[in-house]
């Protein structure tokens, strides 16, 4: 019979599943990955490969010795020890990031822009007492420019009215003023010295907040030459709220990574984050699977850096609070090793 | 200007006033000193509204104070041994 | 869950050549592959070297890149945070936006290394 090994579910509970079961489960991930995305699914090495990593009774992985990649920190930092700088230089000096980010705890463009000053201080301060690169981030976050919160019409509430060109007009309108704000934003991140400039969860609300953000990134880019922006994704397909958005001649709706990663790089993004999100009812085996096959398609034709996003609920991370090294770190070393990712 | 050069009160307030071109009185004005620190870059107040990160701060204000005082500032020194112009 | 990452991922920032590796993704888009053969040929060492803490603590120290701060083992008279940055800038000749900006607050003053 068939030893049970100790495995994590995408909710971070654990179970005990044979090599069997393992294998079926990595199998059948990247089996409904590539049905779903028309792409191919892993080979037969890939998934040997992600079924010695799953199998492994090990508390922690890591890659080989010499193989690491870069980690970008979104959200450095706890907020919770000493300054935002001390949080800043912990993961720099104890946690051995390569890129740190600093950010407002109301982590969207919009509420940045009215606070900038302060985050540029902030920004200035740790520049100084900080050598690794240092980014600021924030979400597009185009929901937040709707009512109660925001001046214009809540498209969320007109589409079930049937009005649906007033809701495509609504989103049009917000695009407009986010990316405003993510421009003045960078701006005065490069006024004080930053790095970078980091887009997170780009798309979270759909084909529009897609297009805003590629819109900041076409702007930025032609005033700051030499800035680092880096774009990550909300999901690994674009939703679409509004249906008939365009970029650069292709429809953002229903976008997979492939596509998405094209679009950042025609804005001019330096550095391309996708995102799967985990299915918290299935193995960590089977999400893996599922994730990589995703990407997959975007490593032999990426001209940028790719660093996958592989947080809380994404990048086959469990989506619980308190996330087990074990799951971590089988899900960092797999997509490093069978993606061969420029980051994470 | 006391502890590089070791004036007593009064010398070491002319040689400033005269440096910064106020007048003694001047230089306990924060009205007046805050308008003359920004434009000659010696670094003001890092405080909420008042904080100004495009204009030069602390280690930045240092290399302005040591050319318009005369005076060597340690830390300036250090920085310059230490990094490339 | 960053911890994890950076011990089973990472290159491991400012304590190896990670930070270095990271600026070339950052400011020049460079894959990873092309950063770190580009750090490592701008360093004198090989890509293997990149990754190793005990190497790179004597190639940073030489080229005055900062690091860690550990008062057992570097010290003060060591280049650190924004002056490590001048000497990075000028070793992999790129841009470093804090390092201009530092330039043209000090408004020339900044003179020759001595």
């Amino acid at each position: 019979m068939e030893e049970g090994i100790p495995t994590r579910m995408g909710d971070g509970s654990l179970t005990r599943m044979t090599r069997s079961e393992i294998k079926a489960d990595i199998e059948a991930g990247t089996q409904a990955a590539a049905a779903k995305a028309k792409v191919p699914p892993l080979s037969d090495v890939e998934q040997e490969h992600l079924l010695d990593i799953y199998a492994s009774k090990a508390r922690f992985t890591a890659v080989d010795m010499g193989e690491g990649v870069i980690i970008s920190a979104d959200g450095s930092g706890t907020r919770h020890i000493g300054t935002r700088q001390n949080d800043m230089q912990c993961f720099e000096q104890l946690l051995g990031a390569d890129i740190i980010e600093l950010w407002h705890i109301d982590y969207s463009f919009k509420a940045v822009k009215t606070v900038l000053p302060f985050e540029q201080q902030e920004m200035k301060d740790c520049l100084n007492v900080i050598t690794s690169p240092m980014q600021y981030g924030a979400m597009p976050d185009l929901g937040r420019y709707t009512q109660p919160d925001g001046p214009i019409a809540n498209w969320s509430e007109l589409m079930p009215l049937g009005k649906i060109d007033e809701a495509r007009d609504a989103q049009l309108e917000a695009v407009e003023q986010a990316v405003d704000d993510m421009v003045f934003v960078a701006d005065g991140m490069a006024a004080v010295g930053a790095d970078g400039i980091d887009l997170d969860t780009t798309g979270a609300a759909g084909d529009a907040d897609f297009l805003a953000a590629l819109r900041a990134t076409e702007i930025i880019r032609k005033k700051h030459p030499d800035m680092g922006i880096e774009m990550g994704m909300a999901g690994e397909f674009v939703l679409g709220m509004h249906g008939q958005i365009e970029y650069d001649g292709r429809r953002l709706a229903g976008m997979w990574p492939l596509a998405q990663l094209k679009a950042a790089e025609k804005a001019g993004a330096t550095i391309f984050g996708p995102c799967v999100n985990v299915n918290t009812g299935k193995s960590g085996a089977w999400n893996v699977a599922r994730a990589i096959t995703l990407v997959k398609p975007c490593m032999a034709e990426a001209k940028i850096p790719i660093h996958m996003n592989a947080g809380m609920g994404v990048g086959a991370v469990p989506m619980c609070r308190y996330l087990p090294l074990d799951a971590v770190s089988r899900a960092s070393k797999a997509m490093v090793e069978i993606l061969r990712l420029d980051g994470l | 200007m006391q502890m590089t050069r070791g004036m007593r009160l009064q010398p070491a307030k002319e040689y400033v006033a005269a440096k910064l071109g106020v007048s003694v009185e001047d230089l306990v004005d924060p009205l007046a000193m805050s308008e003359v620190r920004r434009e000659k870059g010696l670094g003001t107040l890092i405080y909420g509204e008042c904080a100004e990160p495009t204009e030069p701060q602390v280690m930045e204000a240092k290399f302005h104070i040591a050319e318009v005082l005369d005076v060597p500032i340690a830390c300036v020194d250090g920085f310059k041994k230490r990094a490339i112009a | 869950m960053s911890i994890a990452h950076g011990v089973a991922s990472g290159m491991g920032g400012i304590r190896t050549a990670g930070d270095l590796v990271a600026r070339m993704q950052l400011t020049r888009g460079m894959r990873i592959k092309e950063a770190k053969a580009y750090v490592a040929g701008k360093l004198g060492v090989s890509e293997r070297d990149l990754s190793d803490p005990v190497v790179m603590l004597d190639v940073r120290r030489e080229y005055g890149l900062g690091g860690l701060y550990d008062s057992e083992i570097t010290d003060t008279n060591d280049a650190w945070a924004i002056q490590a940055k001048f000497n990075i800038a000028e070793l992999l000749e790129i841009p470093i936006n804090c390092v201009e900006s530092f330039k043209t607050l000090v408004r020339g003053k900044l003179g020759a290394k001595s």
